[in-house]
Protein backbone atom coordinates (compact mmCIF):
# COMPACT_ATOMS: atom_id res chain seq x y z
CA UNK A 1 0.00 0.00 0.00
CA UNK A 2 1.04 3.42 -0.66
CA UNK A 3 2.68 5.50 1.56
CA UNK A 4 -0.37 8.32 2.80
CA UNK A 5 0.23 11.24 0.58
CA UNK A 6 1.55 14.53 2.71
CA UNK A 7 0.87 17.37 1.28
CA UNK A 8 3.56 19.58 0.13
CA UNK A 9 4.21 22.43 2.84
CA UNK A 10 4.58 25.70 0.31
CA UNK A 11 6.54 28.38 1.85
CA UNK A 12 4.11 31.40 2.63
CA UNK A 13 3.23 34.03 2.01
CA UNK A 14 2.92 33.65 -1.77
CA UNK A 15 2.67 36.30 -3.60
CA UNK A 16 1.71 36.23 -7.32
CA UNK A 17 3.15 38.34 -10.30
CA UNK A 18 0.66 38.54 -12.62
CA UNK A 19 3.11 38.95 -15.95
CA UNK A 20 5.02 35.55 -14.51
CA UNK A 21 2.29 33.12 -13.53
CA UNK A 22 0.21 31.87 -16.69
CA UNK A 23 -3.20 32.83 -16.42
CA UNK A 24 -5.96 30.41 -16.95
CA UNK A 25 -8.39 31.44 -19.57
CA UNK A 26 -11.15 32.51 -17.16
CA UNK A 27 -9.00 34.87 -15.56
CA UNK A 28 -8.55 36.28 -18.58
CA UNK A 29 -12.18 36.81 -19.44
CA UNK A 30 -12.65 37.90 -15.82
CA UNK A 31 -9.89 40.79 -15.51
CA UNK A 32 -10.63 42.13 -18.70
CA UNK A 33 -14.79 42.20 -17.77
CA UNK A 34 -13.12 44.26 -14.86
CA UNK A 35 -10.52 46.60 -16.81
CA UNK A 36 -13.32 47.11 -19.56
CA UNK A 37 -15.78 48.03 -16.99
CA UNK A 38 -13.48 50.76 -15.69
CA UNK A 39 -12.75 51.93 -19.03
CA UNK A 40 -16.07 52.62 -19.56
CA UNK A 41 -16.95 54.00 -16.19
CA UNK A 42 -13.60 56.37 -16.48
CA UNK A 43 -14.42 57.02 -20.43
CA UNK A 44 -17.35 55.36 -21.65
CA UNK A 45 -20.21 57.47 -19.57
CA UNK A 46 -18.92 61.15 -19.77
CA UNK A 47 -17.95 60.68 -23.63
CA UNK A 48 -21.74 59.09 -24.13
CA UNK A 49 -23.55 61.94 -22.79
CA UNK A 50 -20.91 64.40 -24.46
CA UNK A 51 -21.63 63.07 -28.09
CA UNK A 52 -25.74 62.10 -27.75
CA UNK A 53 -25.91 66.45 -26.20
CA UNK A 54 -23.90 67.50 -29.13
CA UNK A 55 -25.55 65.55 -31.84
CA UNK A 56 -29.14 65.96 -30.63
CA UNK A 57 -28.48 70.23 -30.67
CA UNK A 58 -28.40 70.72 -34.24
CA UNK A 59 -28.23 69.48 -37.77
CA UNK A 60 -25.02 70.93 -37.50
CA UNK A 61 -23.85 69.79 -34.44
CA UNK A 62 -24.95 66.17 -35.30
CA UNK A 63 -22.67 66.58 -38.76
CA UNK A 64 -19.71 68.15 -36.56
CA UNK A 65 -20.16 64.65 -34.64
CA UNK A 66 -20.34 62.99 -37.87
CA UNK A 67 -16.71 64.52 -39.22
CA UNK A 68 -15.11 63.88 -35.47
CA UNK A 69 -15.18 60.38 -36.14
CA UNK A 70 -13.17 60.57 -39.00
CA UNK A 71 -10.15 61.80 -37.16
CA UNK A 72 -8.12 58.51 -36.78
CA UNK A 73 -7.75 59.19 -33.27
CA UNK A 74 -11.96 59.04 -32.39
CA UNK A 75 -11.74 55.83 -34.79
CA UNK A 76 -9.32 53.83 -32.09
CA UNK A 77 -11.20 55.68 -29.29
CA UNK A 78 -14.82 54.27 -30.79
CA UNK A 79 -13.00 50.92 -31.33
CA UNK A 80 -11.89 50.35 -28.23
CA UNK A 81 -15.14 51.65 -26.51
CA UNK A 82 -17.26 49.02 -28.70
CA UNK A 83 -14.87 46.51 -27.69
CA UNK A 84 -14.95 47.08 -23.88
CA UNK A 85 -18.70 47.69 -24.06
CA UNK A 86 -19.24 44.44 -26.07
CA UNK A 87 -16.82 42.35 -24.49
CA UNK A 88 -18.66 43.56 -20.83
CA UNK A 89 -21.81 42.76 -22.26
CA UNK A 90 -21.13 38.94 -23.08
CA UNK A 91 -19.03 38.57 -20.12
CA UNK A 92 -22.06 39.61 -18.08
CA UNK A 93 -24.12 37.00 -20.14
CA UNK A 94 -21.13 34.40 -18.82
CA UNK A 95 -21.84 35.56 -15.33
CA UNK A 96 -25.45 34.83 -15.35
CA UNK A 97 -24.94 31.52 -17.05
CA UNK A 98 -22.70 30.72 -14.11
CA UNK A 99 -25.36 31.78 -11.54
CA UNK A 100 -27.72 29.45 -13.28
CA UNK A 101 -25.04 26.90 -12.81
CA UNK A 102 -24.60 26.30 -16.86
CA UNK A 103 -21.22 26.41 -17.77
CA UNK A 104 -19.50 25.64 -14.41
CA UNK A 105 -17.19 22.53 -14.87
CA UNK A 106 -13.80 23.18 -15.81
CA UNK A 107 -14.05 22.05 -19.60
CA UNK A 108 -16.95 24.18 -20.33
CA UNK A 109 -15.64 26.77 -18.48
CA UNK A 110 -12.96 27.05 -20.54
CA UNK A 111 -14.98 26.48 -23.77
CA UNK A 112 -17.46 29.58 -22.36
CA UNK A 113 -14.31 31.75 -21.41
CA UNK A 114 -12.72 31.40 -25.07
CA UNK A 115 -16.01 31.72 -27.20
CA UNK A 116 -16.59 34.78 -24.77
CA UNK A 117 -13.01 36.32 -25.72
CA UNK A 118 -13.31 35.41 -29.02
CA UNK A 119 -16.38 36.32 -30.16
CA UNK A 120 -16.20 40.09 -28.55
CA UNK A 121 -12.74 40.42 -30.45
CA UNK A 122 -14.39 39.34 -33.24
CA UNK A 123 -17.72 41.68 -33.19
CA UNK A 124 -15.10 44.20 -32.39
CA UNK A 125 -13.49 43.93 -35.77
CA UNK A 126 -16.58 43.61 -37.64
CA UNK A 127 -17.45 47.04 -36.06
CA UNK A 128 -13.74 48.54 -36.75
CA UNK A 129 -13.96 47.29 -40.33
CA UNK A 130 -17.37 49.27 -41.19
CA UNK A 131 -15.88 52.15 -39.40
CA UNK A 132 -12.79 52.57 -41.86
CA UNK B 1 -27.18 29.34 12.38
CA UNK B 2 -27.87 32.11 9.69
CA UNK B 3 -31.12 33.42 9.93
CA UNK B 4 -33.23 32.72 6.81
CA UNK B 5 -32.96 36.47 4.33
CA UNK B 6 -35.19 36.95 1.83
CA UNK B 7 -33.65 38.40 -1.10
CA UNK B 8 -35.70 41.62 -1.35
CA UNK B 9 -34.20 42.08 2.01
CA UNK B 10 -31.47 45.20 2.92
CA UNK B 11 -28.01 45.12 3.25
CA UNK B 12 -27.47 41.51 3.17
CA UNK B 13 -24.79 41.80 0.26
CA UNK B 14 -27.57 39.86 -1.86
CA UNK B 15 -28.54 43.06 -2.48
CA UNK B 16 -26.28 44.56 -4.38
CA UNK B 17 -25.56 40.94 -6.43
CA UNK B 18 -28.96 41.49 -7.42
CA UNK B 19 -28.90 44.74 -8.12
CA UNK B 20 -25.63 44.32 -10.05
CA UNK B 21 -27.84 41.80 -12.59
CA UNK B 22 -31.13 43.02 -12.89
CA UNK B 23 -29.43 46.22 -13.90
CA UNK B 24 -27.62 44.44 -16.74
CA UNK B 25 -30.50 43.00 -17.95
CA UNK B 26 -32.34 46.46 -18.26
CA UNK B 27 -29.24 47.80 -19.88
CA UNK B 28 -29.05 44.13 -22.34
CA UNK B 29 -32.74 44.83 -23.11
CA UNK B 30 -32.37 48.42 -23.98
CA UNK B 31 -29.26 47.39 -26.19
CA UNK B 32 -31.51 45.05 -27.75
CA UNK B 33 -34.31 48.15 -28.90
CA UNK B 34 -31.44 50.31 -29.97
CA UNK B 35 -29.94 47.07 -32.21
CA UNK B 36 -33.59 46.33 -33.48
CA UNK B 37 -34.09 50.36 -34.28
CA UNK B 38 -31.08 50.51 -36.07
CA UNK B 39 -31.90 47.41 -38.09
CA UNK B 40 -35.58 48.58 -39.04
CA UNK B 41 -34.33 51.81 -39.82
CA UNK B 42 -31.17 51.14 -41.58
CA UNK B 43 -28.64 53.53 -40.13
CA UNK B 44 -28.93 56.27 -38.55
CA UNK B 45 -29.36 59.80 -39.99
CA UNK B 46 -29.86 63.45 -38.03
CA UNK B 47 -33.89 62.96 -38.88
CA UNK B 48 -34.32 59.46 -37.00
CA UNK B 49 -32.05 60.78 -33.99
CA UNK B 50 -34.46 63.59 -33.56
CA UNK B 51 -37.41 61.56 -33.73
CA UNK B 52 -36.04 58.50 -31.57
CA UNK B 53 -35.64 61.66 -28.95
CA UNK B 54 -38.62 63.56 -29.67
CA UNK B 55 -40.44 60.60 -28.53
CA UNK B 56 -41.46 60.33 -24.50
CA UNK B 57 -41.65 56.63 -24.64
CA UNK B 58 -37.64 56.50 -26.05
CA UNK B 59 -36.60 59.43 -23.60
CA UNK B 60 -38.46 57.27 -20.59
CA UNK B 61 -36.55 54.07 -21.82
CA UNK B 62 -33.33 56.16 -22.24
CA UNK B 63 -33.15 57.48 -18.58
CA UNK B 64 -34.29 54.25 -16.99
CA UNK B 65 -31.39 52.88 -18.91
CA UNK B 66 -29.32 55.29 -17.75
CA UNK B 67 -29.83 54.70 -14.41
CA UNK B 68 -29.43 51.36 -14.32
CA UNK B 69 -26.16 52.09 -16.19
CA UNK B 70 -24.91 54.29 -13.11
CA UNK B 71 -26.55 52.08 -10.08
CA UNK B 72 -24.62 48.86 -11.83
CA UNK B 73 -21.27 51.54 -12.23
CA UNK B 74 -21.36 52.34 -8.63
CA UNK B 75 -21.25 48.79 -7.56
CA UNK B 76 -18.81 47.90 -10.09
CA UNK B 77 -16.41 50.54 -9.23
CA UNK B 78 -16.70 50.08 -5.81
CA UNK B 79 -16.07 46.34 -5.79
CA UNK B 80 -12.61 47.64 -7.90
CA UNK B 81 -11.86 50.09 -5.12
CA UNK B 82 -12.47 47.67 -2.40
CA UNK B 83 -10.02 45.03 -3.95
CA UNK B 84 -7.53 47.25 -4.92
CA UNK B 85 -7.47 50.58 -2.22
CA UNK B 86 -6.75 49.23 1.31
CA UNK B 87 -6.71 52.93 3.54
CA UNK B 88 -9.67 53.76 4.54
CA UNK B 89 -9.27 57.72 3.93
CA UNK B 90 -8.11 57.05 0.19
CA UNK B 91 -10.93 54.42 -0.83
CA UNK B 92 -13.80 56.82 1.08
CA UNK B 93 -12.12 60.19 -0.98
CA UNK B 94 -12.60 57.89 -4.27
CA UNK B 95 -16.05 56.21 -3.29
CA UNK B 96 -17.67 60.28 -2.92
CA UNK B 97 -15.81 61.50 -5.82
CA UNK B 98 -17.64 58.35 -7.46
CA UNK B 99 -21.16 59.05 -5.84
CA UNK B 100 -20.11 62.89 -6.71
CA UNK B 101 -19.62 61.60 -10.84
CA UNK B 102 -22.88 59.45 -11.46
CA UNK B 103 -24.99 62.24 -9.66
CA UNK B 104 -23.88 64.85 -11.67
CA UNK B 105 -24.15 62.27 -14.57
CA UNK B 106 -27.70 62.04 -13.68
CA UNK B 107 -28.03 65.63 -13.60
CA UNK B 108 -26.82 65.63 -17.39
CA UNK B 109 -28.76 63.19 -18.80
CA UNK B 110 -32.09 64.98 -17.36
CA UNK B 111 -30.58 67.98 -18.66
CA UNK B 112 -29.96 66.05 -22.23
CA UNK B 113 -33.43 64.25 -22.14
CA UNK B 114 -35.50 66.90 -21.05
CA UNK B 115 -33.59 70.23 -20.82
CA UNK B 116 -33.86 71.39 -24.39
CA UNK B 117 -37.96 71.58 -23.63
Amino acid sequence: MAAFDRPVIKPRPVYLNLFAIRMPLPAVVSILHRASGALLFVIGIPLLLCVVQRAIASPESWAQMRAALDAPFAKLVAIALAWAFIHHLLAGIRHLLMDAHIGVELPAARQVAAVTLVLAIVLTLAIAVRLW
Amino acid sequence: MTPNRIVVGAHYGWRDWLVQRVTAVVMTLYTILILGLLLWFGGLDFAAWKAAFGNEAFRISTFVFMVALFWHAWVGVRNILMDYIKPVTLRLTLQVLVIGALIGYAGWTLQVLWGGR
